[in-house]
C-alpha cells in the first residue's frame, strides 16, 4: 500500500509498505531515515521516539498505515524544528527539512578552537546541550532522548528533576550515563530561561 | 493483510461485522509487538485512530463515560478527580511514549491479567460498552475477563467506551515491579472507598488468570466498618482488621510462578499493597472528614 505523510514538515511518500510494516520501519529503510533506532521493538527503549502530531510515540509501536496524512518529526528535523518553533514560524509551508537534507544530515557543532559556530542552525539547543554536557556516549539512544527532551522543555521550559527523570522515563541507555543526559537537559533549560531573559520576557 | 481504516463509527462496526477476524488497533501499543515479534499475522487490521468520538470522553452526574482510545496521558490530565485510582493506574503504564498511545479500550481487548487499568475499573465499578451492527450491551467489567488473554466480546463488537463510576470516595492504586517505569507489573492492587454506599471495592490484577475483585475481602472490610460504626467516627482503622483485609486479599488470589515473581511472593505483596492502600485512602477519607466538620 501507499502511504502519504508528512515527514519533518514536508510531504512525502512511501510505496510497497506491508500492511503490518511499522512506521519505524518506513522511517529507516524507505525514506533513509536512520536517525530513530531500531532496538527493542516492543516499546521498552524509546530509542526510536518521535513525534506524532507533536507526541512523542515509539515509531516501532505505529503502524506506517496509520500515519497517513499525519505529521511525523524525527531527529534529522529537530534542528530545523526547533529553529521554526523559535521563529513562530510553520503553517506557510516555509518550514521543516526537505528529505535530502534530513537523510544527509550530520551535527555541526560550533568549533571547539576558535568557538565559531560553523554553520548557524545545524543543532537544535537541546542537541548543543547534549554534547556540551558530555551526554553522548555511545550515541544509540541518543537521538530518542533529543526528541523526548526537546517536547519536554517545549511543553514545561523549566521542569524539575522528577520532571526530567519522568519525561526519559521510556528512553533507555545502555551505556547508564543518565547523570550527563540529565545535566545536559538542566543546561538547556537553564540555556532557554537566559534567552527569555535576555528578550526582557 | 488487508488494513481497513473506517472514517466513522458506523463504518467501522461494518467492518468487523463483514471481517470478524479483524484485529482492531488504536495505540499499537500491544498489537504492533505482536506483529513486530511475527507472534501474530491477521489477515485483517481495522485502524481505530481515525475515529474522533473513541478518544473523547463525557462527565455526567454519576459516570465517565471513556471513550475506548482516549490515551493514558489524557486520563492523568484530565480525570484525576473524577477517576483518581484510574489515573494513579495510568501513570504506571510503561512510559510518557506509551501512555500517549495507549488506551483503556486497548487494556480491555488485550485483557491481560497485568493490564494496569483492572484493578482501578474493578475497584471503581465500570461497565464496558460492547458494540455491533446488532446493537450495544453494557458488559459488568467483572464479568468482561474470562480467561487470560480473554474476554466477553463477540467476534463482530468493538468496544466503543467503558462507563466508569465517579468516584465518590478515595481511591488508591498500588503496583509491584522492579522500577518505576517500563514496568510490567508483578501484581498490583486498586481500592475505593464509597462512602456513600458504605462500601469498598476492590481489584487484583496479575496474580490470576483473570483481573478479579477480592469479594470476601470487600465484604469483611464492609462489615467491619459498619459494625464499628467507622464511617461516622472517623477513627484509625485497627490494625487487626486491616491484617485480616490484607489476609482476605492475599488469599483471593490465585497466582502462578513465572518469570516475573513467585506465586508466594505475588500472594505476600498483595497483602502488603492491600493494608497500605486501605492505610492512605483511610487517612483520606479522615482527613475530608475533619475538614468538612471542622469548616
Amino acid at each position: 500500500m501507499r502511504v502519504t505523510f508528512n515527514v519533518n514538515g514536508r510531504p512525502q511518500e512511501a510505496d510497497d509498505v506491508w500492511e503490518g510494516e511499522s512506521l519505524l520501519y518506513v522511517l529507516r529503510e524507505r525514506m533513509g531515515l536512520p536517525g530513530s533506532k531500531n532496538a527493542c521493538e516492543q516499546g521498552e527503549c524509546g530509542s526510536c521516539t518521535v513525534r506524532l502530531d507533536g507526541v512523542p510515540v515509539c515509531a516501532c509501536l505505529v503502524a506506517a498505515a496509520q500515519v497517513q496524512d499525519r505529521d511525523v518529526v524525527t531527529v534529522e528535523g529537530l534542528a530545523d524544528y526547533a529553529k521554526d518553533r523559535a521563529a513562530g514560524r510553520c503553517g506557510t509551508g516555509a518550514c521543516g527539512t526537505p528529505l535530502g537534507e534530513a537523510q544527509k544530515w550530520a551535527a555541526k557543532p560550533a568549533d571547539g578552537q576558535t568557538g565559531e559556530s560553523t554553520e548557524a542552525g545545524d543543532l537544535s539547543p537541546i542537541q548543543e546541550a547534549f554534547i556540551d554536557a558530555g551526554a553522548v556516549q555511545c550515541g544509540f539512544c541518543t537521538p530518542g532522548l533529543l526528541v523526548a527532551a526537546d517536547e519536554l522543555l517545549e511543553r514545561n521550559p523549566s521542569p524539575s528533576d522528577q520532571d526530567i527523570r519522568e519525561a526519559l522515563s521510556g528512553n533507555l541507555c545502555r551505556c547508564t550515563g543518565y547523570e550527563k543526559i540529565l545535566d545536559a537537559v538542566r543546561l538547556a533549560a537553564a540555556r532557554g530561561a537566559s534567552v527569555t531573559a535576555g528578550e526582557g520576557v | 493483510m488487508d488494513f481497513l481504516r473506517p472514517a466513522s463509527w458506523e463504518e467501522a462496526l461494518a467492518a468487523k461485522a463483514e471481517h470478524p477476524t479483524a484485529v482492531p488497533i488504536a495505540g499499537g501499543t500491544d498489537v504492533m509487538v505482536e506483529i513486530n515479534f511475527d507472534h501474530r499475522r491477521p489477515d485483517v487490521m481495522l485502524d481505530l485512530n481515525r475515529i474522533g468520538e473513541l478518544q473523547e470522553w463525557e462527565v455526567t452526574e454519576e459516570t465517565v463515560r471513556l471513550g475506548a482510545s482516549v490515551p493514558y496521558t489524557r486520563i492523568m490530565e484530565h480525570l484525576r478527580t473524577e477517576l483518581p485510582g484510574l489515573a494513579l493506574a495510568a501513570h504506571t503504564v510503561g512510559s510518557p511514549q506509551i501512555r500517549n498511545r495507549g488506551s483503556v479500550g486497548g487494556n480491555l481487548g488485550a485483557a491481560s491479567p497485568a493490564g494496569d487499568s483492572h484493578p482501578a475499573l474493578l475497584a471503581a465499578g465500570a461497565e464496558v460498552e460492547a458494540v455491533s451492527v446488532r446493537g450495544t450491551r453494557l458488559i459488568p467489567v467483572e464479568e468482561f475477563y474470562t480467561g487470560v488473554k480473554r474476554n466477553s466480546l463477540a467476534a463482530d463488537e468493538l468496544i466503543r467506551a467503558v462507563h466508569i463510576k465517579k468516584a465518590d470516595g478515595p481511591q488508591q492504586f498500588s503496583k509491584v515491579g522492579t522500577r518505576n517505569a517500563m514496568v510490567i507489573a508483578v501484581c498490583a492492587f486498586g481500592l475505593a472507598l464509597h462512602p456513600e454506599t458504605r462500601t469498598v471495592k476492590t481489584g487484583i490484577g496479575s496474580a490470576a488468570p483473570t483481573p478479579l475483585r477480592a469479594r470476601v475481602a470487600e465484604d469483611f472490610l464492609t462489615a467491619a466498618l459498619e459494625e464499628g460504626g467507622f464511617w461516622e467516627n472517623g477513627k484509625i482503622i485497627p490494625p487487626a482488621v486491616a491484617r485480616q483485609f490484607a489476609e482476605l486479599v492475599s488469599g483471593a488470589a490465585n497466582p502462578i510462578d513465572d518469570v516475573r515473581g513467585t506465586a508466594s511472593y505475588r500472594r505476600h505483596a498483595l497483602g502488603v499493597m492491600a493494608r497500605r492502600t486501605l492505610g492512605w485512602t483511610w487517612d483520606e477519607y479522615r482527613g475530608n472528614e475533619r475538614t468538612q466538620s471542622c469548616a
